[in-house]
């Protein structure tokens, strides 16, 4: 993305790295789909509720900031993996939530035609390769797509997404080892969000900080505020650029969490309404990152107001468009197994 | 001496049986993702934590690959593990502990090691999960020579079965249709087994055998009782185990109504259809048939996520009617 003028940089001198680094604007837009991202899924909780979508669905509700501090300093033709709770990822990648919403309706205007739904969703066309309902699926397929990057030479930057839990896969280790011996352009973001469904990390994983695990595969390990906005775009700034320098592989830790259950049918027995309460109401990233931008003067109520308004339309715009769209012919049920040729 | 008879749903059955297993033999242990204060991904497993502790309901880390394994290593050393997958899909993952160490250990070591391992995957579509949740791997591992693999269609068989695979010296693999975890059925209390390796005849008939597996079998009984009212009277024989599969009781079957049809919801082609057929074409059965054999079985997709589609992967209710009607009147 465009580079703020020399002089607006000077004037933010003491602030942190993104607001010296982008333009108002560009800022505002962050706001903005991170309201989009948190409205979708709200919207998409509401439509499940009143069972206009079927299946179930794993919400990011609290980890917004993650998604976009990773995404927004990426390049449009930069790649993803993403993960079972990848709206926000698809979101901040620049997908348009009506085709979102068309999606988890099932309907062929959806991203995969409604063959995917919630937990496949993707937008190759921004880079999005994926949701995954393969818990650590994406990780290799995301140093894959950063060879291509390499052997073909188009300087795009992979991000791989996971989760906490995924790190206790083997497929998390074995990706990391070859990205790092290879010195590919991929960088691996892990949402630690305290849990992998019911199990806390401190019962299913050794090391008390899973940036750690990046020592055992020689590259460098961050942790960032996953709930702070800044922290994490200034994390993937640089990582962003160590890849394209051809230096290699990061391992990115973003802390936050989910307010939200697991999937539709979490009785969140193992966390206490303390904890989920404390999250909520003190630590979360639209929360916070709004009343930053509104302390540096780079928004006022008037435009958040034009905001919050503008997410609103498009999602209701969004579910009018689901709604209305055709659903796929039974007849079609074969399509897409393989290719079609011509 | 009649033990008490309740209904219970199939969920309820398979945990009273692993309660039963702990209860009788301090080896019996399980292991599984979210298998303890969140009761599985399905409330199989349930409160068993409160009553049993974290160390005999343990809770493994997201590590699909690595906790089979460990559920191979206690039971070729004396324990005797209850391995729950949260999604059978996932035994993709683990297939190298399954196939290659746990189906050919006895084998490979001429006999001096045995592996009591019993692993559970709840499988099946029809809960909206898609491509990645909803798959029908059963074929996959009954092709392996040194694994026993059951498919329980009721309550009562679901709580004898894995009775009967904790009791065996062998690697057993049992496939739960997750639309069946909620149907309820009369379940004894108390010890009981069902033998692995023995299909069970649920519905005797002179014009049609249907040989169905897991949630196939009710919707094959459903279909057989719509189809009495035209006078067509199927045989519905639940195959029940597939590797060792029960070839005399489907081929007496066969003999007795001379047309056979297979319904199962796994990917039509190269599955249990195939092997059942091929069994009857080897068998003396063969030359009883007055018709070719009919497979039902699922699309050769994965399954999409649209409900619509989903329901059109696999076969149901009108779909076996249609085809055993079909087969009977001789229409191809
Ligand atoms: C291989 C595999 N194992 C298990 C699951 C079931 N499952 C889906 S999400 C999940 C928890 C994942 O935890 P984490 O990686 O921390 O991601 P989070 O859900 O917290 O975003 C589990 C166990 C799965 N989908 N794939
Ligand atoms: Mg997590």
């Amino acid at each position: 993305m465009a580079t703020a003028s020399k002089a607006v940089t000077d004037s933010r001198a003491n602030l942190p790295f993104v607001y010296r680094h982008y333009s108002a604007e560009q800022l505002r837009e962050v706001l903005h789909k991170m309201y989009l991202i948190r409205r979708f899924e709200e919207g998409a909780e509401e439509c499940y509720t009143r069972g206009l979508i079927h299946g179930t669905m794993h919400l990011s509700i609290g980890q917004e900031a993650s998604a976009m501090g990773i995404c927004m300093p990426l390049a449009e033709d930069d790649q993803i993996t993403s993960t079972h709770r990848g709206h926000g990822h698809c979101i901040a990648k620049g997908a348009e939530v009506k085709r979102m919403f068309a999606e988890f309706f099932g309907k062929t205007t959806g991203y995969c035609k409604g063959r995917g739904g919630s937990m496949h969703i993707a937008d190759v066309g921004k880079g999005n390769l994926g949701a995954n309902g393969i818990v650590g699926g994406g990780i290799p397929i995301a140093v894959g797509a950063a060879l291509s990057s390499k052997m073909m030479k188009t300087g795009k930057v992979v991000v791989s997404f996971f989760g906490d839990g995924a790190n206790n896969e083997g497929a998390f280790h074995e990706a990391l080892n070859m990205a790092a011996v290879w010195k590919l352009p991929v960088i691996f973001v892990c949402e630690n969000n305290g849990y992998g469904m019911s199990t806390s990390t401190a019962r299913s994983t050794a090391v008390k900080n899973i940036a750690e695990r990046a020592a055992a595969y020689s590259m460098p390990g961050v942790i960032v505020n996953g709930n702070i906005f800044s922290e994490v775009a200034e994390a993937s700034h640089q990582a962003i650029a160590r890849a394209r320098a051809g230096e290699g592989p990061t391992l990115i830790e973003s802390k936050t969490y989910r307010h939200r259950g697991h999937s539709k049918s979490d009785r969140n027995r193992y966390r206490t309404k303390e904890e989920i309460e404390d999250w909520m109401s003190n630590r979360d990233p639209i929360t916070l990152f709004e009343s930053e931008l509104r302390e540096f003067g780079f928004i006022d109520d008037k435009g958040i107001e034009a905001i919050r308004d503008a997410v609103a339309q498009e999602i209701a715009e969004g579910i009018e468009f689901a709604k209305a769209s055709p659903s796929p012919d039974i007849s079609e049920t074969g399509n897409y197994v393989y290719t079609e040729q011509a | 001496m009649d033990a008490m008879v309740r209904e219970l749903s199939y969920a309820q059955a398979i945990q009273e049986a692993m309660a039963i297993a702990m209860d009788m033999d301090e080896r019996v242990f399980l292991m599984g993702e979210d298998i303890g204060v969140y009761g599985g991904a399905f409330q199989v497993t349930g409160d068993l934590v409160e009553r049993y502790g974290a160390d005999r309901v343990i809770d493994t880390p997201i590590s699909e690959l690595g906790g089979a394994g460990v559920a191979v290593g206690a039971a070729l050393t004396g324990m005797r593990p209850i391995f729950e997958f949260q999604f059978s899909d996932f035994a993709t993952l683990a297939m190298e502990q399954i196939v290659n160490q746990a189906a050919k250990m006895r084998f490979m070591l001429g006999g001096e090691v045995s592996v009591p391992v019993v692993m559970r995957f709840p499988a099946g579509s029809g809960t909206g999960a898609a491509a990645q949740h909803s798959q029908s791997l059963e074929a996959w591992l009954g092709h392996v020579p040194g694994l026993k693999v059951i498919q329980p269609a009721t309550p009562y068989d679901a709580k004898g079965m894995l009775l009967a695979a904790v009791a065996d010296p062998d690697p057993v693999m049992i496939f739960e249709h997750k639309l069946l975890y909620k149907m309820k059925g009369p379940v004894p209390e108390g010890y009981y087994t069902v033998p692995i390796g023995k299909a069970d005849i649920r519905r005797e008939g002179r014009d049609l055998t249907i040989v169905a597996t897991s949630i196939m079998v009710q919707k094959a009984l459903d279909a057989a009782a719509a189809l009495e009212s035209e006078g067509i009277d199927v045989e519905v024989v639940d195959l029940r185990t597939i590797r060792p599969m029960d070839k005399q009781t489907v081929i007496d079957s066969v003999k007795k109504t001379s047309r056979l049809m297979c319904v199962y919801e796994a990917v039509k082609t190269l599955g249990i259809g195939a092997e059942v057929s091929a069994m009857i074409a080897e068998s003396e059965a063969f030359d009883y048939l007055d018709a070719p054999i009919v497979r039902l079985g699922g699309a050769e997709t994965p399954i999409p996520y649209n409900p619509d589609l989903e329901k059109a992967t696999v076969p149901q209710i009108p779909d076996i009617i249609t085809a055993a009607r079909d087969l009977v009147k001789g229409v191809r």
